[in-house]
């Protein structure tokens, strides 16, 4: 029988969204296959994350704890999930399209001589059989593709899928013997240094509040987006000219080549709306454009556009969403 | 000291893309530039080289037009030399793309190469990982900043949650993110000089992969349901009473 191994991601002792989300691309894709599913969780001192996934209708959650996987290098941990693969006898291995997946699941297949399918936004039936919908072009256009391996490789788009629910019934936990042959990866980790906010981060907000180059500068940005974002309980985002002149954080950049986010309510502030911003946040439900000009890209895509300078407009609207919160 | 660069031809991000008659690819008729990930690998090619005095090498696979960029984007700009891999890119998927760039590395034993981190018409983001797994080296993708020291490559890679630094030991494979540097323009000079610099062309046959099928196909696009433009509001009290009433986000 078919098996989907789904790869965890988690953060702070804690699952991330993108774990769930790839869960519900997995269920589909085991509906189409009539697969079972199980999850691979790897790192170093990690029980907890079994644990707390263990809700969601797996079969086996195998538990690669291991000092030599405390960080996810991509060639370590690509060995490890392979192993996991093949002890599980899963022929899907699937994660999420963050960066963690994007950097690992090209070795894996590379690995199983799998074919792979990146950064999927559904789980289509194909006259070839179950395929994969994936955006191209910058979301100009959206293709239907299959894999022709025994074994395929998948990540999964997180803002395209909802957070899969707890199934009930209790995963069988095991620990997996993982030998990650560190000293071959020829690979050390060096350090990280982590943005640090207490917004919701991108992936996971309802609400996300983006800024553009119209803003002029990191004091500009400030001062308009983050009033925005704490009256709304909103994350915070960016162009990639913003990012670029430095008025944020890298991993605020959405579209295209930045994070790919669908939240309930976008705000998009002083930002042009161009094709690759577009790629990053077209599929949101409600779409806002505050800009001074009225013939921008972005307002063919927003529901609601208001004219106006960003310097003024933004703080009035953040004031009288205070007054209406009284 | 040797670095192997790819330049890869996308379809211009502003043309309109028409689907083909038989639905499962675009009409080729559009136009084209040179990857802008791969304007950066090829920079960064040249900025190691000139630190570490290394003989740089832009590889390029697709259809003949592929030898233009690879003379303008990455001759032009101070590239050695050439290598063009004659491949119809409609049957390639880039596992197949990552066998062909194993094949050359073994045939050229470079210290590094430099990739971009996708391509921006396929947006797969696979090509670098697959290639680096296949040769058994270590990967540094999304690179925003990259230094060579002794034998190791030092490089801060942006990822989710902020910037994550590796070192790893050459021989090694490094995506470039678009942070990583400023490509330089060419020169009318360096545009002269290119003409004249060597262009190897090479065919799947000449790599013994004849024959290799792709793993991944493309059996049907289709234009993504548009959004349609919403209202124009006359200002924020008008804005508040929309997303409270209307779309009731708020
Ligand atoms: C390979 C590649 C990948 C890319 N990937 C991405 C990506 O992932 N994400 C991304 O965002 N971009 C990406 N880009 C860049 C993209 O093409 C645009 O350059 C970028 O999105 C523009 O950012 P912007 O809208 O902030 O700036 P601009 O286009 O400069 O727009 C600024 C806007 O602010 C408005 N404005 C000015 N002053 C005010 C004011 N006071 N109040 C209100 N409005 C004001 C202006 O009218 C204008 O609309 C990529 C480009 C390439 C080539
Ligand atoms: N046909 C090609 N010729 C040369 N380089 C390529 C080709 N396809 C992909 N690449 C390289 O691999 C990178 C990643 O591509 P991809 O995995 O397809 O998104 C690109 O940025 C290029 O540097």
């Amino acid at each position: 029988m078919s098996k989907i191994l789904v790869i965890a991601e988690y953060v702070d002792g804690k699952v991330k969204k993108a774990t769930l989300t790839t869960l519900d691309m997995a269920r589909q894709l085991a509906a189409k296959k009539g697969a079972s599913i199980d999850i691979a969780v790897l790192g170093s001192g990690i029980g907890g994350i079994a644990d707390a996934l263990k809700g969601y209708g797996a079969g086996t959650i195998y538990v690669a704890d291991h000092a030599d996987l405390a960080h996810a290098l991509a060639p370590t941990w690509a060995k490890v999930i392979a192993d996991i693969a093949e002890e599980a006898g899963a022929d899907v291995i699937a994660a999420s399209a963050s960066t963690l997946g994007k950097d690992i699941l090209p070795r894996v297949a590379a690995r199983l001589e799998a074919g792979m399918a990146s950064d999927v936004v559904a789980v289509v039936d194909t006259d070839d059989g179950p395929g994969f919908r994936r955006p191209m072009w910058a979301g100009a256009l959206l293709a239907d593709v299959v894999i022709d391996t025994d074994t395929w490789v998948v990540t999964a788009r997180g803002s395209a899928f909802d957070a899969a629910a707890e199934s009930g019934g209790e995963s069988a936990v095991e620990a997996f013997d993982a030998e990650p042959e560190l000293a071959s990866a020829r690979t050390r980790f060096v350090s990280f240094d982590g943005t640090k906010s207490d917004r919701p981060t991108l992936d996971e907000a309802d609400i996300v509040v983006a800024g553009g180059r119209g803003l002029k500068s990191a004091e500009g940005f400030a001062q308009v987006i983050e009033p925005l974002a704490d009256a709304v309980g909103g994350g915070i985002g960016a162009s990639r000219a913003a990012v670029d002149d430095g008025f944020c954080p890298n991993d605020y950049q959405i579209g295209q080549t930045g994070k790919v986010v669908a939240p309930q309510l976008y705000f998009a502030v002083a930002i042009s709306g161009a094709i690759q911003h577009l790629a990053g946040m077209k599929n949101s439900k409600v779409i806002v454009a505050i800009n001074t000009r009225d013939d921008e890209p972005i307002h063919k895509v927003a529901d609601y556009s208001l004219v106006g300078d960003a310097f003024t407009v933004v703080p009035e609207l953040c004031a009288k969403l205070a007054a209406l919160k009284g | 000291m040797k670095i192997l660069v790819t330049a890869k031809r996308v379809t211009d991000p502003n043309a309109k893309l028409v689907i083909d008659d038989d639905g499962s690819w675009i009409d080729d008729d559009v136009e084209y530039i040179l990857n802008p990930f791969c304007e950066n690998a090829v920079e960064c090619a040249l900025q190691l080289a000139a630190d570490h005095d290394a003989e740089t090498i832009a590889v390029g696979i697709g259809d003949e037009e592929v030898q233009r960029y690879i003379r303008q984007g990455a001759l032009a700009r101070g590239i050695d030399r050439g290598i063009h891999v004659e491949a119809d890119e409609q049957e390639l998927d880039s596992d197949l793309i990552a066998k062909i760039l194993k094949a050359l590395v073994e045939k050229e034993s470079p210290d590094l190469v430099v990739l971009g981190k996708q391509a921006v018409d396929g947006d797969s983001n696979q090509v670098g990982q697959l290639l680096a797994e296949m040769l058994g080296w270590p990967q540094a993708t999304f690179a925003s900043d990259v230094k060579i020291e002794g034998d190791e490559v030092i490089v801060t890679r942006e990822v989710d949650g902020g910037l994550e630094k590796l070192a790893v030991t050459l021989p090694a494979v490094i995506t470039a993110d678009l942070r990583l540097n400023d490509p330089r323009y060419a020169s009318l000079a360096g545009i002269m000089k290119a003409k004249r610099k060597p262009l190897e062309e090479l065919e799947l046959d000449d790599l013994d992969l004849d024959g290799e099928e792709p793993k991944v196909r493309v059996v049907k696009l289709h234009e993504p349901t548009g959004r349609s433009a919403g209202v124009f509001v006359a200002d924020v009290d008008e804005l508040i009473l929309k997303l409270t009433t209307e779309a009731r986000v708020l």
